[in-house]
Formats: C-alpha cells, structure tokens, sequence
C-alpha cells in the first residue's frame, strides 16, 4: 500500500473521528452545550488528533527506519569486502535502490511482468538493455549480487510497507476508539487539544535549528571523509588547484580564497560608495516625491534573480570590459575576470547596501541635524560630521552582511568570473571562486568516494565559517557600538 | 538669514554681506555640500542606469526568442517512404526512423522550390535539404504515427528553418560569420533571401519556444521551455505547500507562546543566520540529506521544493512575526477579557487579522524563490530534460525536471549563440512570472492594509 493511499486512509480517518466524538458528548450531553468542559467542536478536534498524530509519528519512524534496517539485512548478500568501506556501499545501495526501483517502474509501465521482475537474472541476456527498454539507464552493468539484492529489496519493501500500512491504521483506529471512550461532557477537550497544538506549533519553530544541524551535519561528516583522504593540511594551505580525477590532484584552497576576496573586495569597491551616496542624497536631499520613486526603483534591483545578473556579466559587461580596457591596455583577453563578476556583483549589492543605510541614517534622530544646522554647519558638514558618525555602527554592519553575501554569491561567479585557479593581481584575468569550485566539483555524474568530488564539502564548510562569521561580526558591531536615541 | 540682514536697514548692501556674498571659506563649504548632491544623483542615476541597460539588453536579445523562422511547403506523405507494407500497421511504421522522415521532407523542400520558380542558386540540393531543422522530421513521424489516416494525403508543413537560418534573418548570422561556419553557407543565406521573397520562408511568433521542452546543441530552433516551466510550478507549488504552513506554526510560536529562554534565543538566532547562509550551502546539504541520505530522485521537482523550501522559511518567518507583531495587542486584550483561550485569541483573531500581511510576505518570499538557482545545481536540476513530468497525481514531482532560472544557466553555458536569445527569453518568462508575483503583493496589500 502506498504512502499517500495510507496518508488518504488516516485523513479519512481523522474526519470520522471528528465526527464520531463530537456526536457522541453532544448526545451526552443531550444537546445543552452549556454541559460541556469545551465546545463541541474541540471534542471533535481531539478525536481527529488522535487518529492522526500518534499514527502519523510512527509512521515517520518507520520511513526511516525501513531502508537502514533493510540494508542491512541485504548486507549480508555481499561478498564482505565490498561491504566493508562506508562510501562503497552507500553507492552499491543506491545502485541496489536504483534497481529495485527499475524494475517497479518496468512492472508499471507493462514492459515486464511482475514474476520476470523476480525471475530476472544476469545470466539470461542483458539486464541493463532490459531495463534500459523500459527507461530506467543504468550507470555501469549489474552484478548479479546487486541485481539479487535489488530483488530481495523489492520483496522486502514491498512487505514493509503492507505491515506499515497495517500497523498505521491499527494505531489509528485504536487512538479513535480511545478518544471516542474518554469523551464525556467533563472531559477536558480544550485543554488538550492546545496542548497537542502547542507542541506542533513548537515543532514547527524547531525546524529552523534542524536544518542548521542537518547543513553543519552533512557538511561536516563528508569533510571528515575528504580529510581522511587529503591531507589538511595540502587543503588550506597549498597554492595549486589542479583536480586530476586520475589520482594525484592538488587541492590548494588558497587561489580559491584569493579569488573570492578578490572578487568580493571589487565589489564593495563598487557598492560601497554607490550605495551610500544614493542612500545619503535619499535620506537627506530628495523630497519626498523623488523618493518615493526611486527608492522602489532600486530596490527592483534587489528583486532580480542572480542568473540574471550572471547572463548581464556575460554576454554584456564581460565582453565590453575586455574590449574597451583589457585589450587596448594589453591586460588579457579574457571576457570573464575578476573584474566583470566584481562590478556585477557590486550592482548586486548597491541596492542592499543603500536601503540598508537609508533606514539607518534616518534612524539618527532629527534633534542631532537641527543642532548642527544651530551651529552654523552646513548640510554637508552635518552629514559628514554628525549623522554618518552616529549611524557608523550600523552601516559597517550592512557593509559586512554585504561583503559576505557577495562571498556567497553564486551564479555570477560561475558565469562572470570564469574557470581557471590562479594567484594574479591582474584583475582583467579570469580568475575562480570557492562557490564556482563547488559547482564544478559537485554537478555531473559524481561519485562520492574520490577526493575531487569530496572536497567540494570542505570548501563548503569553509564558505559556511566565512560567511557566518562575517554576519555574526557585523551583528556584534551592530549591537555594541549602536547608540541608543530616546 | 535674508530677512534678517534685510530688515537691518544700518547693515551694509545685500550683496556685500560677507554672509551672502559669501567668502571664500563658505563658497568652499557650499561647493562641498554641492559635490556631496551630485554624487548622490550620479550614483542613483548610474545604478538605475545600469538597472535600465540590463533591462533592455534583455528585452531585446530575448524578445527574438519568441519568433521564428519557418518554411512552409506542401507534402505527400508518401506511402513508399513511410508505410513499406503499406498494411498501415503502427508497429510496422514505427520501424521507419526519422532519417526517413528528413529525406520525405528534403524531397518536398526542394520540389516545392522548384515549382515556385525559385533559383536554387549555387546551392546544392543537400544543402538545401539541410536548411530544414532537424527536428521537423521527429514532428511529422509522430504526426504520421498518431494519425495514419495522412498517409498518401498532401498536407502543408510548417517546419522550422535550422538555427542558422533563423539567426540570419534575426541579424545573428551575417555573410561573413557564414564564411567562417561549417553548418552554413552564404550561399544558403542567399537562398534563404530568395525564398523569404517567394513567402516560402518567414518569420511568425513562435508559441512553441512556451511549450517544447529543451533541445540538444544541434536544434537551437527547438528549445522551448515547457519542462522548465512545468518544472518551476510544481516546486512553487510545494515551496508554498511545505513553508506557509510550517513557517506560520513557527511564528505563531515565537510571537505569542514561547517563553523567554535559551531555547528561544538559540532558535532566533538560528533563523537570522539561515537567512544570511549563502544559497549554495542549501544545495550542498540538499545533495548530502535528500537525495544521498533519503534516496530521492535527483533533478526532481520534490528535492528542489524541499531545498528552496528551507531556504524560503526564514524570510517568511521574518515576514509572518512582522505582520503578527503588527497586530495591535488592544486586540488580544478585548478577546481574552471575554474569556478567549491563548490559542483562541491566535487562531480566531491575531491570524485572520495578520492574514493579509503573511499573504504579502508569502507571495514576496516565493517570488525570489523562483529565481533562485545555486542549489538547483547541486540537485541536479541541470540535467538536460527533454520528456515531460508527469500528472502531480502521478508521481510528476519525482520525475525529473529543470526550472526556468537554471534553463537560463544551462543554455547561456551552450557554445551555440543562438541559445544566447533563447537565454535571455528565459528571462523574459521568469520576469513575467516575478512581476505578476509582485504586482499581486501590492495589490493585496493595497486592498488589505489596514493601519491601527
């Protein structure tokens, strides 16, 4: 039985308590309301509840649980060695999954009957071919172990689920009976009902710290894998980047770093006085009808998708920087550089950049402004001299959040800035980033047990560390040197 | 000032005062103020510059997407080339391959060429067959298989012109690239100036650029978005399926129910951060969980929902406090003196009331959603996806599928210039769907805010 056929059931299954306990405290009741702890409808609610909370947890554990109990008992199948290293089994599971799941796929689309799904075996004809008719590819060609186990895995599954099925609705329906047995006018409906939505609703909350756990987690686990394969050293310290995937590659994480900063350094170059000459003149010069124009129209900008930016690096800011600087001036010839990434990302960031100040200088109270101007300072001096001090704390806040997502940006990158791993000064070559490395490394047929595949992680962390470390600096600036206006 | 030197009738003239005239310390002191003015217009005016140059490089590149050349000629679909037995069996006349089909539409090509009066020039009749896209003989073999009624009958073709032809009437394509390029001559070109006068070959909007799903390097001509955009539905569909719910619960909680502890604190500042995480670490623990640990597919429209998904919950966390916060506590106040419960106060007031703003914010956060790419990457979403994902009742979120910003990637990243326009048209669609997102935002909040 299928997961959605046996979520369907438990739906159905909630109504019918909703239904079935509500009836029953409002014939208790004998249809005076005023009788009840709760109003009818919360009984109703805690027999639905009950059908579908505690059925649907265990059923959670159970999609869990199944494959890591059914691989294994499929291990056993395999010759120990190859069943030994971590990294080459998960991959011989998912060729078994991969299988397994071939086969359902063939049984469904009619191309194979469900007893040659079982029957099948290498020594008859093609197994890949056979699959492949029906539109499963296969990477490599089955063994006959795999092909085995992928058919142990299907019988297996395929009984798991029945039993998980069962058991679903057992539990369901037990809830039910039990909810329908303790509602009587006295019962506290409301009480626990909050209850129960309480806890979802902090469960909901939770899922913020899960998925940090699940990044910080998955990352980890895999550079420790990649560490125990390349020393840590070589990693953070070497200055070659050279992935040879026939063995024998350098892993330096320096030319990337260097590219990065790089790359990121032009771009607060650019965003940094763009944007705060804009949020300057806005917060203080514009009246109030060009603001409420342009500031909308910045922050269009904000709103574009990165690829977009990556294409405008590409086929326009690229090309027209390597025609009107790189070549006349002899610095390369090369339309993705440090440069076009630089500058892009720097538009990128202009918008970021200026809304954040602008909020902030108009935080700085008027107070300060009129007692300057008292003093004779012009307005230029006044912003100079009193409101930028004031809001400094907060606007080299923005500039670190910015700075770190231009770290963190992407697709840029990977379009603009090009492919190849080098130390230079010269910004008009094509230069690489931690995230480009990422990319490159990690798309395309991967198999996660080599160190090219598996450094991507490494880099990954790297990234994390830099990024959040940046924002948490920028918070603690923020927060420390913020003054406090009554 | 002015008055005040005005009103002093002792005081020497207006335009000698040394506060109007002005000397040299103050001149200097107004020439900053003025500098520190024009830099601010020029920097607003080079970002909006930019912005505008952007906009425009994309229209115009990507607005060519959207229209196509095609020659148009009439065609027997000749029993002896595509149905041998001549039983009219399927099985039988599936065996014919598209080279078949090509050599059928060549011959009808340059027969209809023929009777036009149109010169074939220095053009060789291969050459000629060969400005006829590649993908037109696919059409007509399924045309003919799904209906062998046709067979033996003469119907009108409607093909497209290959890439090169195409580009050429766009302005892509000139005599002297032609030189240079080994899938096209300029003597073709030629051709093709002939033939655009005998109205054989024109250039008509092209709804199949919405429809097709992606072609390979070879057939420029036939790249469309279909897979894409179907692909971007269903995650968007998920993304708000998978986040309001849970992202409402989790702002709920920490508005009106948590109490003040470490627990608390550790889930706020976890939000904050995940908000600043870049995009592409989302991908990385999307490969790692979903689809190594979990044994989802990879490229499906499921996997990336559920990574965008972790990435979209803190800003519609951030979005959903705000508009509970906004709610003014007079309120809470009024429900729980009639004796309101906690979760009632929420649920019936604080929600409904806040409901517009969550909409807002919702809407906002699934619009730069949609454009997000670095992770779909990583998932796999790159993958070159030529079928259809099925029904979202048959399983279609599992099937593999691209979505609109990573099909900008992948054709920008194709040697071939003609994916360039096809790129940037990409665009065109992405923006449309980013723009109706948004206009709904102000819209719903326009009819909808209310200020307390």
């Amino acid at each position: 039985m299928s997961v959605l056929l046996t979520v369907s059931l438990l739906c159905l299954l909630a109504v019918a308590g909703f239904v079935l306990c509500r009836r029953r405290v409002l014939i208790m009741a004998q249809g005076d309301t005023r009788r009840l702890h709760s109003l009818p409808a919360y009984y109703g609610w805690h027999g639905a509840l009950m059908a579908f909370v505690p059925a649907l947890a265990l059923m959670t554990l159970w999609q869990i649980a199944q494959p890591l109990v059914i691989e294994s008992r499929l291990a056993g199948m395999f010759p120990e060695a190859m069943v030994e290293d971590t990294s080459v089994r998960t991959l011989l599971f998912a060729d078994v999954r991969r299988i397994a799941a071939g086969l359902d796929a063939a049984v469904a689309k009619g191309t194979m009957t469900p007893d040659a799904a079982e029957e099948l075996n290498t020594t008859d004809g093609n197994v890949r071919e056979q699959l492949e008719a029906s539109g499963v590819a296969l990477g490599a060609e089955v063994l006959p172990e795999t092909l085995a186990a992928a058919q142990q895995y299907r019988a297996a599954a395929s009984m798991a689920g029945t039993v998980r099925s069962v058991l679903v609705l057992t539990v369901a329906v037990l809830c039910v009976f039990l909810a329908y047995r303790w509602t009587n006018p006295d019962f506290r409906a409301r009480n626990r009902v909050e209850r129960v939505m309480l806890s979802l609703l902090m469960l909901a909350s939770l899922i913020a710290i899960l998925t940090t756990v699940g990044i910080v987690l998955s990352m980890l686990s895999e550079s420790f894998r990649f560490f125990s394969m390349f020393p840590i050293g070589d990693f953070f310290l070497g200055l070659t980047w050279s992935p040879a995937f026939q063995g024998s590659s350098e892993l330096g994480f320096l030319p990337l770093l260097w590219g990065t900063l790089y790359i990121s350094a032009i771009s607060m170059l650019v965003a940094v006085p763009v944007g705060l000459f804009a949020a300057i003149y806005l917060a203080e010069f514009a009246d109030r009808r060009v603001r409420s124009v342009v500031k909308p129209l910045i922050e269009v900008i904000a709103g574009i998708p990165t690829v977009v930016f990556g294409l405008f690096a590409l086929v326009t800011v690229g090309p027209a920087l390597r025609d009107w600087f790189a070549m006349p001036f002899g610095l390369g010839n090369s339309g993705s550089s440090v440069m076009t990434a630089g500058i892009v990302i720097g538009i990128l960031n202009i918008p970021f950049i200026s809304s954040l100040a602008d909020d902030i200088i108009s935080a700085v109270p008027q107070s300060l402004r009129d007692g300057s101007a008292g003093l004779g300072a012009t307005k230029a001096e006044t912003i100079s001299q009193v409101v930028l001090p004031a809001a400094l704390p907060g606007v080299v806040g923005a500039v670190l959040m910015a700075a770190s997502r231009a770290i963190g940006e992407t697709m840029i990158v990977t379009m603009g800035a090009g492919a190849a791993a080098k130390l230079d000064l010269n910004p008009f070559e094509a230069m690489t980033t931690i995230t480009v490395k990422i990319v490159s490394q990690l798309t395309g047929d991967t198999e996660f047990n080599s160190p090219e595949t598996l450094v991507a992680f490494a880099l990954g962390i790297s990234l994390f560390v830099i990024t959040l470390s940046l924002n948490v600096l920028a918070v603690w600036i923020v927060r420390k040197y913020r003054e406090q206006y009554e | 000032m002015t008055q005040d030197t005005a009103t002093t009738p002792t005081g020497p003239r207006a335009d000698q005062h040394p506060l109007l005239s002005g000397s040299t310390s103050l001149r200097r002191r107004k020439a900053r103020e003025w500098r520190l003015k024009v830099y601010g217009v020029a920097a607003i005016g080079l970002s909006l510059a930019t912005l505008f140059v952007m906009i425009f490089t994309i229209l115009r590149d990507g607005s060519q997407a959207f229209y196509q050349a095609r020659l148009t000629f009439p065609l027997v679909v000749d029993a002896a080339i595509v149905d041998k037995e001549g039983a009219r069996d399927p099985a039988a006349m599936a065996k014919v391959t598209t080279v078949g089909y090509q050599r059928l539409l060549a011959q009808a090509f340059l027969a209809h060429i023929e009777t036009s009066g149109v010169p074939l020039g220095d053009v060789t009749e291969k050459e000629a067959g060969e400005m006829i896209s590649r993908d037109a003989a696919g059409r007509l073999r399924k045309q003919v298989l799904s209906d062998p009624a046709i067979v033996g009958q003469t119907i009108t073709v409607n093909a497209y012109a290959t890439g090169r032809i195409d580009g050429y009437l766009k302005g892509r394509v000139t005599r002297a690239s032609a030189e240079r390029d080994s899938l096209v001559t300029p003597a073709q070109l030629d051709l093709a100036d002939r033939l655009l006068q005998a109205g054989i070959l024109s250039l008509g909007f092209n709804s199949g650029f919405l429809t097709d799903p992606d072609a390979s390097d070879l057939r420029p001509e036939s790249a469309g978005l279909g897979v894409a955009i179907i692909g971007s539905v269903y995650m968007m569909v998920l993304v708000a399926i998978f986040t309001v719910p849970v992202g409402v619960a989790a702002s709920i909680y920490l508005e009106e129910f948590a109490p003040k502890n470490w627990l608390t604190d550790l889930i706020e500042v976890n939000i904050s951060n995940l908000a600043a995480v870049p995009s592409i670490v989302f991908g990385i623990l999307g490969l790692s969980i979903f689809i190594n640990f979990m044994g989802l597919p990879q490229s499906s429209s499921l996997v990336g929902a559920l990574v965008i998904s972790l990435m979209t919950l803190p800003t519609i966390i951030i979005a959903t406090r705000a508009a509970i916060r906004a709610v003014p506590p007079s309120i809470r106040d009024a429900a729980l003196g009639i004796g309101a419960s906690k979760m009632q106060i929420v649920f019936h007031h604080v929600l409904p009331l806040a409901m517009p703003g969550i909409m807002t914010g919702t809407i906002l956060g699934l619009a730069s959603a949609l454009g997000e790419t670095a992770p779909l990457l990583l998932i796999g979403m790159v993958a070159f996806v030529t079928t259809y994902p099925s029904g979202p009742l048959d399983g279609g979120i599992m099937d593999p599928a691209t979505a609109l910003p990573v099909q900008v990637y992948s054709w920008a990243s194709r040697s071939d210039p003609a994916f360039i326009e096809r790129s940037s048209g990409a665009i065109i669609v992405l923006l449309a769907f980013l723009l109706v997102m948004n206009v709904a935002a102000i819209l719903l909040r326009r009819r909808f805010e209310r200020r307390w």
